[in-house]
């Protein structure tokens, strides 16, 4: 009986306040939203204005390039080499990218979670790592070109040493940043070797080690357009750099959006994979 | 001596730390043999060494010299017979109460049932069964510390190595706690090695206390509590007892320490 009146004394109180908690987070939301989409629409109109003011040739108006981008994705303004085409670059650029990611990923994160538990490694390979992160990717062009020839490979390793270090450092930082209490509590509980890592390292570090993934995405993106430089027919850094001899900033700053946009959805993509993998921690969530 | 009945030996354990100009001499000569089933609480001021003393039974931490033996073997390293249970709990964060509690059936590569019916019996052991799908940031002090118990008891420990377990605890959880430990100690036999700086915890719960004292650290004296459980903390008899430990964990404070050094001889 007891149980039953505070039921129905629990039922009046319970229901709107779950109703107002969904409220507020759709409002919470919307206002997201607006003030995240509005500041670059205010951007666009400043530009716009701008170009206007200025008189000038060389750089296009936002609807030139809105034309140009509806061109490129979907053909019959221009017809010429780049219309309709959107699809080819960015499908030519992804498997260069994540050609190039994938590999750094797949070297680094083995490599950090070792050189993170291992101090000899570590004392052998930090002062390396150290001098040779500095050097900028871009400094690599010419001897990538040697390597790998003009062609896609040199393209995939610029992008994966731009983002191999922010994979490693952050995999190792992740590894030396756990609590040394939650390695002994595992070998006390008979676990060592092969499946300390897999099962504690690994995890343990896992919230560092999606952070530089996510660092390294973006770095991925950034030098795509360095590496597509190299002389390969198609992708979005291509695209860019025949934008440029053409002297068509229109073409140019498509291609800049383009690769912008991708570079944000995989950037949500990479989010919502952390969120879910790290539904465990409360402090890893946005 | 029959070593046989002895559980868990220590002898002639010291440790040494190097510092930067030197060493400090944390361990002097311990000696100290627990019984199977035995209950015993260490305690003493802090840098008396007890939880270096009891890391070297864990042993995440070699002694200079001297030997630990369990059931007449000698520790060489971390082991599931010895399951330590941390002050900060130290669960896999990213396991759920269920996953923690079958990481160490898991590691032994046990049959899938088998693994399955230690977690069940020993989530029920320490009344979690309901928050089997939490992860420890959603549980409180006190249902993580029963985590961290049924996680080394689920992985057949026979000896229990506290450290503060209850140290972090509010006084209400940590009353509730004691009494548990109690009743599981009594159900399962098991051997605990207890480190605590409550010498009401240390009375309350032990059937020797142990009083170590610093600089180096070394045991002192070894009380014995003789007394039926439950044990009523108001209870004269347990309060004779309590002061007789107070008084010599006192002896060893700055002023009395001369006298206390002499009287040992």
């Amino acid at each position: 009986m007891a149980v039953l009146t505070e039921q129905v004394a629990d039922a009046p109180d319970a229901s709107p306040r779950p109703a107002l908690r969904r409220r507020r987070r759709l409002v919470d939301r919307a206002r997201a939203i607006v003030l995240g989409a509005g500041f670059p629409l205010l951007l666009i109109l400043l530009w716009d204005r701008a170009v206007d003011l200025a008189g000038t040739r060389l750089v296009p108006s936002p609807r030139q390039v809105a034309v140009m981008m509806y061109d490129f994705s979907f053909g019959g303004i221009y017809d010429d080499a780049f219309s309709g085409t959107i699809l080819t670059h960015v499908w030519k650029s992804m498997q260069r990218v994540y050609g190039g990611f994938g590999l750094a990923a797949l070297i680094a994160i083995p490599l950090g979670l070792l050189i993170g538990r291992i101090r000899t490694l570590r004392q052998l390979l930090d002062p390396t790592i150290a001098l040779l992160r500095p050097i900028p990717v871009t400094a690599w062009l010419p001897l990538s070109m040697i390597f790998f020839g003009l062609g896609p490979n040199a393209a995939i390793f610029l992008v994966f040493l731009g983002a191999f270090y922010p994979i490693l450092l952050n995999t190792v930082f992740g590894v030396r940043s756990v609590d040394v209490r939650l390695f002994e509590a595992a070998a006390m509980l008979g676990c060592g070797g092969a499946a300390m890592f897999r099962e504690v390292v690994l995890p343990a570090a896992l919230p560092a080690i999606l952070n530089g993934l996510r660092v390294a995405n973006g770095f991925a993106w950034i030098l795509i357009v360095v590496g597509e430089m190299t002389g390969v027919p198609t992708g979005l850094g291509s695209v860019i750099m025949d934008g440029r001899t053409l002297s068509r900033t229109d073409l140019v700053i498509t291609g800049m959006v383009v690769i912008g946009a991708a570079g944000f959805v995989t950037d949500r993509i990479i989010v919502a994979i952390s969120n879910r993998l790290l539904a465990w921690s409360p402090q890893h969530h946005e | 001596m029959n070593s046989a009945a002895h559980q868990l030996a220590i002898r002639r354990v010291t440790k040494r730390f190097a510092v930067d100009d030197g060493e400090i001499e944390a361990l002097a000569p311990v000696d100290l043999t627990i019984a199977k089933g035995e209950f015993v609480c260490l305690i003493g001021a802090s840098g008396c060494g007890k939880s270096t003393l009891l890391r070297i039974v864990a042993g995440f931490e070699e002694p200079t010299t001297g030997d630990v033996l369990v059931g007449g073997r000698p520790v060489t390293g971390p082991g599931r017979d010895r399951g330590m249970v941390f002050q900060d709990y130290a669960l896999f964060p990213w396991m759920t109460v269920r996953r923690n509690i079958a990481f160490g059936p898991r590691q032994r590569r046990l049959g899938r049932a088998e693994i399955d019916a230690r977690t069940e019996i020993h989530m029920r052991l320490v009344g979690l069964e309901r928050f089997a799908a939490r992860y420890p940031s959603q549980l409180s002090g006190g249902m993580k510390q029963r985590v961290a118990i049924a996680r080394v008891l689920a992985n057949d420990a026979d000896i229990l190595l506290m450290d503060e377990p209850f140290g972090a605890l509010d006084a209400l959880t940590r009353e509730q706690l004691q009494r548990e430990l109690l009743q599981i100690v009594a159900r399962t036999g098991v051997t605990v090695l207890f480190v605590t700086h409550s010498v009401e915890e240390a009375v309350l719960l032990g059937d020797r206390v142990v009083v170590m004292s610093a600089g180096p650290g070394r045991i002192d004296s070894d009380v014995a509590v003789q007394l039926p459980r439950p044990r009523d903390v108001s209870s004269p008899e347990l309060n004779a007892i309590r002061r007789a430990v107070t008084l010599r964990l006192k002896s060893h404070l700055a002023p009395g320490r001369g006298i206390a050094a002499a009287d040992r001889g």
